[in-house]
């Protein structure tokens, strides 16, 4: 088969890093290429100098049998390469005409814009490729997985015919996910060819015809779905062999630690977020909450932890009447969170990595004696969990704004797991991370488990829930539909019961 | 993502610029400050008609006038700040403590120039840092200084010892006030503190107005002032007339010493520069938002009361409307330009202290209005906001962006 696309050798350096080293990769006419890595390896930087952001000290680019001097990504463009980013570029008060002309306008005599023939043109797109779009809709009020289509349309109105989709499915739902394949088929059915960036190795094994994985720069390999398997990928990617199937002994569920009877939550805007919830989380067990993102989750979690307070019902820890506690006082009776995002609420970023570790313990013995800061003492923490958990720091005093995602991540699971906890309630723990984090920090949650503390465990990443709980509860529209048993269900069930679906019978 | 709407405390705009203008090196600083000065130069001599004349004589004039007008300004700021090298090497030759006296009275007018500034810029950057904007600062500063003028002239027959304390204090506590009402306004309601201290600062003026016409009026004056305060409340001064340096610029940098060992070294102002870098950090913390929020308007007004509490104990003696002339104002830059940091804080007041007196002797000697100064001032500061104006023109190197990068190398260094 032709390649439409090929980069030779492509090497980028940036001031101590070799960012790209000597990368040589070809793309084929209608095939899906993904490009697999973790975060930090350098497919960013690669997809930026494809796309004309940066300029590659070595190497060079060919499209279609030509050699390619992108210098901006208008030249990208012009030579039918596009690229949807993970954070979308889109004007959310325009409509989705206007997005997908801007910069590229159709004109009227006089300057005026032609809205009419850009909605044509767009109509024609979207039935050709299976795109539903309303053109005369406003962004803000599309959900996330329109508003990539519109992106994809920016590209195909431009006659892009090779598709750099970098991280597509980070922000999608699972429902979601599988509408953008089915796109993604149909574009390479007519012959469009795309280069899929992601590190979420079940996407890359059902949905690429070839995959390239690079780590720390250099392509380790190019292999098919056909001859490899999960397993091996993410050793590939790790450069170490790497568990995908956590290990875990059967649970032990002891007393009953954390009991939610009945409660009701409001939202920001008062709505109700959680109607009437039920349930309990012994010691030595993790409960699963599965659901997609945003059906009273992150509400739960907050009044569990103290950000917020029921209007209804009562949370009981250990005996004790945490309805109405705050933060403190419940982290005071043994409870770990480890947040849902990481840098709005569970790291103060511009502080040191030393300053993190102390963030709920700073006015506690050792740390502070007589409310004056024990620096040393603080410092010889920091310095030990840095070694403990593996924080690839140059050292303590670092600012956690300079971390990658994965170590951020685990400067909190750190904080949280170095204090005698009983309780441990973990939300999303594991988004954006690598492989090697995921790893990491599943091990982490399920020793706390084996240690006999009791584990919230919430997720929309179905596969994350699935592995490490011991019970599934599984919440939509605010409430939960079933707890299932984590061994005997199956993920077509969950997947049924997070879509509001409850199986007859149950 | 169409998730529900979490309760968020959204950084506002000005936390956002702080944190911008905190990352500014020493190097962009020192620069903004010599870039200030320059211009400051050039306006000067931009601004002089003789200059013009000269010019449209001939071109060597012309460079020549320029060149004077350069020096003169210079000299007059340097001689009106700092005084006369060739009269302090004479005092110190003839050995009369009197003349070394005369001689240095300019540096220590402006030390005591820099005093009020250091109070009030203190005043601005504790709120800074726990992401609050303190505009207020001129109204606690008038308040301050009536509190004090109060105590100052209705007790009577009092030690010192306890008089200058209890004046002090009697200005802090109110500027405290005047700080409490709009932070406590913006914890409950979530009112926005920069409009409500802009409110209290015209409540404090319209007050001062209203006191010093009535009650606390000296009615054997025929302008709008108070009587002068005890001696007993007077801030002693360490040297003879005219110097007037006194006490108040210890208290100062004690203050400063105090605020910095609060913010850097106590578990509160560990919570309070949690709650300035991240209100949604310090709430998972389990900080107390709403009484961090009230204790920092409260010390920063009460700092800012202090600042009129010691012009009023130490330098004036008596109170008169509109006696402050933007210390509190100037603060606000003062407070960026020393990027939150007490010692910054100082170092920057000193700078305006020095400015502000040097610009008195710029416009007596060489006829350059002293609102030259207000012109630098407002440069460096443009300078200070805007850094990549100074990296542009000194080819100064962005600092680097971190992130991936660390990652990758300390991945490979494993």
């Amino acid at each position: 088969m032709e390649s439409v696309l090929e980069l030779r050798g492509i090497t980028k350096r940036f001031p101590g890093v070799l960012a790209n080293d000597q990368i040589s990769i070809d793309l084929r006419k209608g095939e899906i290429h993904a490009l697999l890595g973790e975060n930090g390896a350098g497919k960013t930087t690669l997809m930026n100098i494809l796309y004309g952001l940066y300029k590659p000290d070595e190497g060079e680019i060919v499209v279609k049998g030509q050699k390619l001097d992108v210098s901006s990504p208008r030249d990208a463009i012009n030579a039918g390469v596009g690229m949807v980013h993970q954070h979308f570029m889109l004007v959310p008060v325009f409509t989705v005409t206007e997005n997908v002309m801007l910069g590229d306008e159709y004109l009227l005599p006089g300057g005026f814009l032609d809205r009419k023939k850009a909605a044509r043109r767009i109509m024609e797109i979207s039935e050709q490729y299976n795109l539903a779009v309303e053109p005369g809709a406003f962004i803000r009020d599309l959900p996330v997985g329109i508003q990539q289509r519109v992106e994809i349309i920016k590209l195909l109105f431009r006659n892009a015919d090779i598709l750099i989709l970098d991280e597509p499915t980070a922000v999608l739902t699972p429902r979601e996910v599988d509408e953008l394949f089915k796109i993604m088929q149909k574009l390479v059915e007519q012959g469009k060819s795309i280069i899929f960036i992601t590190h979420k190795l079940r996407e890359v094994m059902e949905f690429a015809d070839r995959i390239t994985v690079i780590r720390g720069g250099k392509v380790v390999g190019t292999t098919t779905p056909g001859v490899t398997n999960q397993v091996q990928l993410a050793s590939m990617m790790v450069g170490r062999q790497i568990e995908l199937n956590i290990k875990k002994d059967l649970a032990k569920p002891g007393e009953v630690v954390l009991e939610v009877n009945d409660i009701k939550v409001l939202n920001a805007r008062h709505q109700i977020a959680v109607d009437h919830v039920s349930f309990e989380v012994r010691a030595g067990e993790v409960l699963g909450i599965a659901g997609v993102q945003g059906n009273g989750q992150t509400e739960l979690v907050r009044a569990l932890t103290g950000l917020t307070h029921p209007v209804n019902g009562k949370i009981s820890l250990l005996g004790s009447n945490i309805t109405h506690a705050n933060a403190k006082k419940i982290k005071e009776l043994g409870t770990a969170h480890i947040p849902e995002d990481r840098q709005k609420d569970g790291l103060v970023l511009p502080y040191s990595i030393e300053d993190n570790l102390i963030l709920n313990t700073w006015y506690e013995s050792p740390y502070a004696k007589r409310h004056i800061l024990q620096r040393d003492v603080i410092l010889d923490h920091a310095n030990s969990l840095v070694e403990k958990f593996d924080i690839r720091t140059p050292n303590a005093l670092t600012a956690t704004s300079s971390l990658s995602g994965g170590n951020q991540q685990k400067v909190i699971v750190a904080r949280e797991f170095s204090r005698p906890i009983r309780m441990l309630v973990a939300s999303q723990p594991t988004r954006g991370l690598d492989v090697g984090s995921i790893e990491y920090i599943h091990q982490r949650i399920i020793e706390k488990r084996d240690q006999g503390c009791a584990v919230l465990l919430v997720s929309t990443e179905l596969d994350e829930v699935m592995q490490l709980s011991d019970r599934i509860a599984v919440m939509y529209r605010g409430q939960i539909l079933a707890v299932v048993d984590a061994k005997t269900t199956t993920r077509e069930e969950i997947g049924l019961l997070m879509a509001g679906v409850v199986p007859a019978g149950s | 993502m169409t998730t529900s709407e979490k309760e968020t405390a959204k950084p506002g705009a000005f936390s956002v610029f702080i944190e911008e203008v905190r990352k500014n090196s020493l190097t962009v600083t020192i620069l903004a400050i010599i870039s200030g000065l320059l211009a400051g130069g050039i306006i000067a001599v931009v601004t002089t008609e003789a200059v013009y004349q000269a010019v449209g004589h001939s071109f060597f004039a012309g460079i020549q006038a320029i060149f004077v007008v350069f020096w003169n300004t210079y000299r007059a700021l340097f001689t009106g700040s700092v005084g006369v090298p060739a009269d302090i090497i004479a005092a110190i030759g003839s050995g009369s403590s009197d003349a070394v006296n005369r001689a240095l009275s300019p540096f220590f007018e402006s030390l005591v120039q820099s005093t009020p500034y250091m109070f009030a810029g203190l005043a601005v950057a504790l709120g800074f840092r726990v992401g609050l904007f303190n505009i207020g600062a001129e109204g606690q500063i008038f308040v301050g200084a009536l509190a004090t003028v109060w105590v100052g002239t209705s007790l009577k027959g009092w030690p010192a010892i306890a008089h200058i304390p209890l004046a002090l204090l009697a200005g802090a506590a109110a500027g405290g006030i005047w700080g409490m009402i709009p932070g406590w306004l913006k914890a409950k309601t979530g009112a926005h503190e920069v409009i409500n201290t802009i409110m209290m600062n015209y409540i404090a003026f319209r007050l001062s107005e209203y006191l010093l016409t009535g009650v606390l009026r000296d009615p054997n004056k025929p302008i709008p002032i108070s009587a002068q305060i005890e001696k007993s409340a007077w801030l002693p001064r360490l040297f003879d007339d005219p110097n007037r340096f006194h006490l108040g610029f210890f208290i100062a940098l004690l203050m400063a010493l105090l605020v910095y060992i609060l913010l850097f070294k106590t578990t509160w102002g560990f919570e309070l520069r949690t709650v300035g870098s991240n209100p949604n950090a310090a709430k998972y913390s389990g900080m107390n938002i709403v009484r961090s929020t009230v204790i920092t308007m409260i010390l920063s007004g009460a700092l800012a009361g202090m600042a009129g509490a010691n012009e009023v104990l130490g330098v004036n003696h008596n109170l008169g409307v509109a006696f402050s002339s933007g210390y509190g104002f100037d603060s606000i830059a003062l407070a960026l330009l020393g990027n939150s940091h007490p010692l910054g804080v100082v170092l920057a007041a000193l700078l305006f202290g020095f400015l502000r007196n040097g610009a008195i002797q710029m416009q007596l000697t060489a006829g350059i209005p002293i609102d030259i100064i207000s012109v630098l001032q407002a440069l460096i500061l443009a300078f200070i906001a805007a850094p990549a104006i100074i990296r542009t023109i000194y080819r100064l190197k962005e600092p680097k962006p971190v992130g991936e990068l660390v990652t990758t190398s300390a991945k490979e260094g494993k």
